[in-house]
């Protein structure tokens, strides 16, 4: 295949940034978009320039370290699918593909494509824990989750942390992986003790690092690698309103 | 004022519930004009002589939502835009439809459209002879009281203020599609298996208030240009020749 690519480039965060076009042929179908912007690297170390910044850790879809827009959608068109698990079949011969990082402030650009997502670690900071006696494990069936909410919960565990829902949403709004990461703890029995301040917490630390607020437009779900569903922000919404009206009348 | 983000859509939220019910019933109120002068002019009555402090309760309270709501608005599209500084090259949607990414401009011509309508219809400042109107049909008492249904005949006879009342019910109608929707996502209400049915029924109830606002001024201009005759005319106390 033969590729017409425009590709971010920002030196660093202070830099304003431009994007590059670049031609790319002999692209094998087979290979997955990260294994495009390789051999694009390597065109570009032939000819003596900088190759392009991007993030990549396990390439296979499970750590949430890929990120990039691809034509507009935060890891590529294709549905439930991360940007390393994307493959060059789903594109044509002679494609145009525009390449550019998550944007949102609360995501600030590191280098070219790469973008610093430590927000989320905040976030996970001010609540995405439980408290637990250390020491000998407990034993596996001492404490009953009904299987319901085991499922559920482990819906929500399975976001991965990638960010491509604040890229995808118009405001830049974190409200579906918090609401992922407060979920899935909240239902579980283990989660309980701290449920109200988690919520009360993670939703602080979600509005100090500056993303937007949510207005439903569901976009997030739709960019969504783990197919995280809305009902966790609606759960969210909730769990917030209980906890704050339990904090103004205690 | 920094409250937090959720604290604000429940704001949002709750005000727009407030606001969703007062158009329904507003909504119905108007439908009277199709039952007749009589009809209209008792019920315009009845309100305008509610005991003072029901009367002035309640449209305080609806003028506290209103700026309530669009107060919140603003600060919410204000920090979404400093969230978000740059725009992707190429923006693209998967899901969110018109009526979800222009909230703000819809919701700013309600705006504009709600001081236009009190200046209108309400104060009466914009064409102060609808004061003058006055009759005795639909006076409880055969006393003189004003005549709205001639005011409502008169006000949509101009063609600009007509075309510009129902552009205005069409905004608040693709406003409602998505807030009516949204709003019970908001106060945790919604979950997946019903976002379709409630998308279905806020634009149905978006739609009934389009066509139960717009049916009198489209209305009043059919008869005007000789297509429909079904109603009154604007008898003695009207300015206006129908
Ligand atoms: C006065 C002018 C108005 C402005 C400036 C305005 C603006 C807005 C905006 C920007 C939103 C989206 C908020 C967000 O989620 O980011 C919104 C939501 C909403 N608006 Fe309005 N609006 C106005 C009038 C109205 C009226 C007259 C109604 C009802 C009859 C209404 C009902 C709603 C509802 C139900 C929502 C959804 C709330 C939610 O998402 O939880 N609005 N409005
Ligand atoms: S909710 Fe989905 S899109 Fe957002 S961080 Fe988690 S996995 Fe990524
Ligand atoms: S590189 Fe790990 S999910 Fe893509």
């Amino acid at each position: 295949m033969k590729l017409f690519l425009k590709v971010w480039k920002q030196e660093g965060p202070e830099d304003e940034g431009h994007f590059e076009s670049h031609v790319l042929d002999g692209v094998s179908e087979d290979s997955s978009f990260l294994e495009m912007l390789d051999q694009l690297n390597e065109q570009l170390l032939g000819e003596g320039k900088e190759p392009i910044a991007f993030d990549h850790d396990c390439r296979e879809g499970i750590c949430g370290t890929c990120s990039l827009n691809i034509n507009g959608y935060a890891h590529g068109l294709e549905n439930s699918t991360t940007t390393c698990q994307l493959h060059m079949r789903k594109f044509e011969d002679g494609d145009s593909i525009t390449v550019e990082p998550f944007r949102a402030k609360a995501f600030p650009v590191v280098k070219d494509l790469v973008v610093n997502r430590s927000a989320f670690d905040k976030i996970i900071q001010a609540g995405g824990f439980i408290t637990v006696r250390t020491g000998s494990a407990p034993d596996g069936n001492a404490m009953p989750v009904p299987k319901e909410n085991a499922d559920l919960a482990m819906d929500a565990a399975q976001c991965i942390g990638c960010g491509a829902c604040v890229a995808s949403c118009k405001n830049a709004s974190a409200m579906l992986f918090t609401s992922a990461k407060a979920g899935h703890l909240n239902m579980l029995p283990q989660g309980q003790a701290e449920k109200d301040s988690r919520v009360l917490n993670m939703v602080a630390a979600m509005d100090e690092a500056g993303f937007g607020n949510c207005r439903n437009y569901g976009e997030c779900s739709a960019a969504c690698p783990k197919d995280i569903s809305l009902d966790y922000i609606a759960k969210l919404n909730r769990d917030y309103a209980k906890a704050k009206i339990k904090k103004v009348f205690s | 004022m920094n409250q937090s983000s959720l604290l604000k859509k429940y704001l949002m939220a709750l005000t727009g519930i407030v606001l969703v019910g007062f158009v329904l019933v507003h909504m119905a109120g108007n439908l009277q004009v199709l039952i007749g002068r009589e009809a209209i002019n008792a019920y315009a009555y009845a309100l305008q002589n509610l005991p003072a402090p029901i009367l002035w309760g309640s449209r305080l309270f609806l003028l506290v939502c209103v700026l309530v709501h669009a107060v919140t608005a603003y600060q919410l599209i204000k920090e979404n835009r400093m969230a978000r500084p740059r725009a992707n090259e190429i923006e693209v949607t998967k899901r969110a439809g018109w009526a979800s990414l222009r909230m703000g401009l819809t919701g700013s011509l309600m705006l504009a459209f709600i001081v236009f309508h009190l200046l209108h219809f309400t104060i009466r400042a914009i064409f102060p002879e609808y004061n003058d109107m006055k009759t005795t049909v639909g006076s409880p008492d055969g006393s003189e009281i004003h005549d709205v249904y001639s005011m409502i005949l008169a006000g949509f006879q101009v063609d600009a203020i007509s075309i510009f009342y129902v552009i205005c019910m069409f905004l608040l109608c693709r406003h409602l599609a998505h807030g009516v929707s949204s709003m019970f996502q908001t106060l945790g209400f919604r979950s997946e298996r019903w976002r379709g049915k409630l998308d279905l029924a806020a634009s149905a109830y978006g739609w009934i208030i389009f066509a139960g606002f717009s049916i009198i001024p489209v209305l009043v201009i059919a008869q005007k240009y000789g297509l429909v005759n079904c109603l009154e005319t604007c008898g003695s106390s009207c300015s206006v020749n129908l």
